[in-house]
């Protein structure tokens, strides 16, 4: 590939050419350093950022250009040599432009990587060939996996250390094969790479005549862009409504699922009236067709009562209305998740009260295996049964990941503990609804 | 350089990448569009879920940028809230002038909180005539936060600014005492938003977190929207001082040794006139602001704020004290 030209000056503006991912892995398997090398090499930095980073690396003693200090940008990040939140840098080359998103390696700081992880199209996942797979490198692949990232590119890092043998590199794609496929995943590259030195990050390197496949950079420009595009049909879960001057409403909210039109017939749940769209806009007119993603005003053919929470739903295939759910969750407090626990439900923009009627399984992170289990623990992932106080209108999370997702608020602080996927959406009983 | 700026494109501004000029999909939508519906999401969210929300008017750019998502956000209806300007005193007059034909236009509520009458009453300290008053905001601000009950701010701060910002959540949790504990930060997975606190903490919300400085020009050529008339280039008093451009004003004088001369510059930035530096540019409208932005190899903050110089980590330190 050689030299490349990519600088701040090439931004492509189509939806089609911003690919959101997450760099994940175990600690200090280098996830820093390469993004750091990959921002660097690409000529994203600016000068003064570029000087500040030396400054700093000298500062600590860690050489010339500490390329790990361009994202761990916390004061303790530095002086502890880890990251501990995700940090957020934006990228451009001439084929497409990067949304990334650093994730800490560390298991204590597993909510900030299913964070940075819930809004990826793809996981770059960074392994340390000269160790291989760690338990933390299968929970954060594990982690995307249930997010709905359905790619990874593998960074076979560190490969300056084993001498460049090829062996090290074939041992960490037959492993990463292995999890693949158990998760159902697809791998668009294993690189044998050196973060440290900038080998196949954004340039080939000349130490591996033996490898064939693409440099990072390659990988990640080539890969697909995750557009989701929702097996259930067209949603929007109602924000506001908008009052017109001279009477009429417009319903407010962001198009998830598939694309809206005027004249489509919506149902307005979770009470089931149906309608047609009448006019679809934003403050700049109207559109005759809104893509996922875009925040819209809604107005519908009949004078119905609609506010807040409820979602129009379009499609074959309606939402399911139920106050039970079962669902994938990522458990992130101190305190252990029991079955009969309360909390606030936030779901679309829909907020009632919860309670976990049972915990089903947990994810053995060794194997990968569900296990049976009647608590989770922190940082742990695994299956509940959810019982609301209102019925929720959801999708599964294969399907849409608005209308199946959901996060579990403590109601004492206010802090976000859980955050859950629906699987399957449990058929509501008329008479056995437990008491909340 | 391959990139060319196509200004007769459908729906903006449109880029040929690699001479490949991409077929615009079948709504137009690009990704200004996304950012967009992405920021106008935040708000709606936060103005449904606070129950006093605020959004944090400066005059700069990025507050500009705010300000017309909200308008569109709840259009054609008024703001949900109020807007707040922290003033320094330390003002450039242009962007004094700015904010107030912008709140008349809108015909809402402007707040006004003051560093010079915390100052004038001794509820901060006076840091001297020449002296930097972007710390003393923090206080200013949480100080109007605590009378006014809000629990949530809406503010421009975007991602791409400093390191320690590319670390912040959209929503920023903040506790009794306004500080932001980066070691602490609450999950925040896809777009659920939770803004509810208890009393007397809040969030501070961003909008435009994923917003680059070329996305927030690009976004002001097209929208065609009114910025005070200092981000264009144009010819000023300025003195030489840590290697920034200040303008020469009541504000900041030249010291000894300095020369004042008149030079052709804009405004990146703009902030307390005593520590925010002008750059030399030809750049007299937006479209040609988004050709120098593209090509710059300097950053934003790093080209013209002496307060991000005091030290590697000084926005991290401000913004645990309460800073924007």
């Amino acid at each position: 590939m050689g030299q490349r030209t990519a600088d701040r000056t090439i931004v492509p503006t189509r939806p089609g050419d911003l690919l959101r991912f997450a760099a994940v892995g175990s600690v200090d398997d280098g996830k820093s350093t390469l993004i750091g090398r990959l921002l660097h090499d690409t000529r994203q930095l600016f000068d003064d950022q570029l000087a500040a980073v030396g400054a700093a690396s000298r500062r600590r003693g860690a050489g010339d250009l500490d390329l790990s200090f361009v994202t761990d940008g916390l004061r303790a990040e530095r002086e502890q040599g880890i990251t501990i939140d995700v940090a957020y840098r934006y990228a451009a080359t001439p084929r497409r432009s990067f949304v990334i998103a650093d994730c800490p390696g560390h298991v204590q700081y597993t909510r900030n990587m299913a964070t940075g992880a819930s809004t990826a199209d793809l996981a770059l996942v960074v392994v340390d060939a000269t160790t291989g797979l760690r338990e933390q490198t299968r929970r954060h692949v594990c982690i995307a996996s249930l997010l709905g990232v359905g790619t990874l590119v593998v960074v076979a890092n560190k490969m300056d250390r084993v001498a460049w043998d090829p062996d090290a590199h074939g041992r960490v794609v037959t492993e990463v094969e292995e999890l693949a496929e158990t998760l159902g995943l697809s791998v668009a590259a294993v690189v044998p790479a050196s973060a440290l030195l900038g080998d196949n990050v954004a340039v080939r390197s000349a130490a591996t005549p033996w490898y064939q496949g693409p440099t990072v950079l390659d990988a990640l420009e080539e890969a697909p862009a995750g557009v989701w595009s929702g097996a259930g049909g067209s949603r929007l879960a109602v924000q506001w409504v908008i009052r017109r001057p001279g009477g009429g409403r417009a319903y407010a909210g962001m198009v998830t699922g598939g694309p809206m039109r005027p004249g489509d017939a919506v149902a307005v749940l979770p009470s089931g009236q149906v309608a047609t769209i009448t006019g679809l806009s934003t403050a700049d007119g109207p559109l005759e067709r809104a893509a996922p993603g875009r925040s819209v005003a809604v107005e519908l053919s009949d004078d119905l009562d609609v506010g807040r929470g409820d979602l129009l739903a379009a499609g074959d295939e309606p939402p399911t209305v139920t106050r039970n759910v079962e669902a994938t969750v990522c458990w992130f407090a101190s305190a252990p998740l029991h079955a009969g626990d309360r909390f606030h439900v936030k779901h679309t923009t829909r907020v009632t009260r919860g309670t976990i009627d049972t915990v089903i399984e947990r994810v053995d992170m060794g194997s990968l295996h569900r296990q049976p289990a009647t608590s989770l623990t922190e940082n742990d992932i695994g299956t509940v049964r959810l019982t609301t106080a209102d019925p929720l209108v959801v999708d599964p999370y294969r399907d849409n990941r608005v209308t199946g997702s959901f996060v579990l608020v403590d109601p004492a602080t206010h802090a976000t503990v859980g955050a859950g996927m629906v699987t399957r959406p449990v058929a509501t009983e008329p008479d056995g609804l437990p008491a909340l | 350089m391959t990139s060319t700026l196509d200004p007769s494109a459908p729906g903006g501004w449109r880029h040929r990448a690699g001479g490949l000029d991409r077929p615009g999909d079948e709504d137009g939508a690009d990704h200004l569009d996304l950012l967009e519906s992405h920021a106008i999401f935040v708000l709606r969210e936060v103005a449904a879920e606070c129950e006093r929300p605020v959004l944090l008017f400066s005059g700069g750019k990025d507050s500009a940028v705010l300000l017309r998502l909200a308008e569109k956000a709840f259009s054609p209806g008024r703001l949900p809230f109020p807007v707040l300007h922290v003033d320094t005193g330390h003002n450039f007059p242009e962007v004094l002038a700015f904010r107030d034909r912008r709140m008349a236009e809108l015909g809402e509520e402007l707040l006004v909180a003051s560093v010079q009458d915390a100052i004038d009453q001794g509820r901060v300290p006076d840091p001297g005539p020449g002296g930097s008053r972007n710390r003393l905001q923090s206080a200013v601000l949480l100080e109007a936060i605590a009378r006014h009950r809000f629990d949530a701010c809406f503010g421009g701060g975007r991602r791409d600014e400093d390191k320690a910002r590319a670390k912040e959540r959209v929503l920023s949790f903040r506790n009794a005492l306004g500080q932001w504990d980066p070691k602490r930060q609450r999950p925040e997975l896809w777009n659920l938003y939770w803004g509810r606190v208890l009393p007397g903490e809040h969030v501070r919300a961003f909008p435009l977190s994923d917003w680059t400085e070329l996305d927030v020009w690009r976004y002001v050529a097209r929208e065609a929207l009114e910025l005070p008339s200092l981000y264009y280039a144009h010819p000023r008093r300025v003195v030489e001082r840590d290697g920034m451009l200040l303008a020469v004003s009541e504000h900041v004088e030249p010291r000894p040794g300095e020369r004042e001369r008149v030079e052709t510059v804009r405004f990146r930035t703009v902030g307390d006139a005593t520590c925010t530096g002008a750059v030399r540019s030809e750049a007299s409208d937006a479209i040609a602001v988004v050709a120098e932005v593209a090509a710059s190899t300097v950053s934003e903050r790093g080209a013209t704020r002496a307060d991000d110089r005091v030290s590697d980590s000084a926005m991290e330190d401000r913004k645990r004290e309460g800073y924007f």
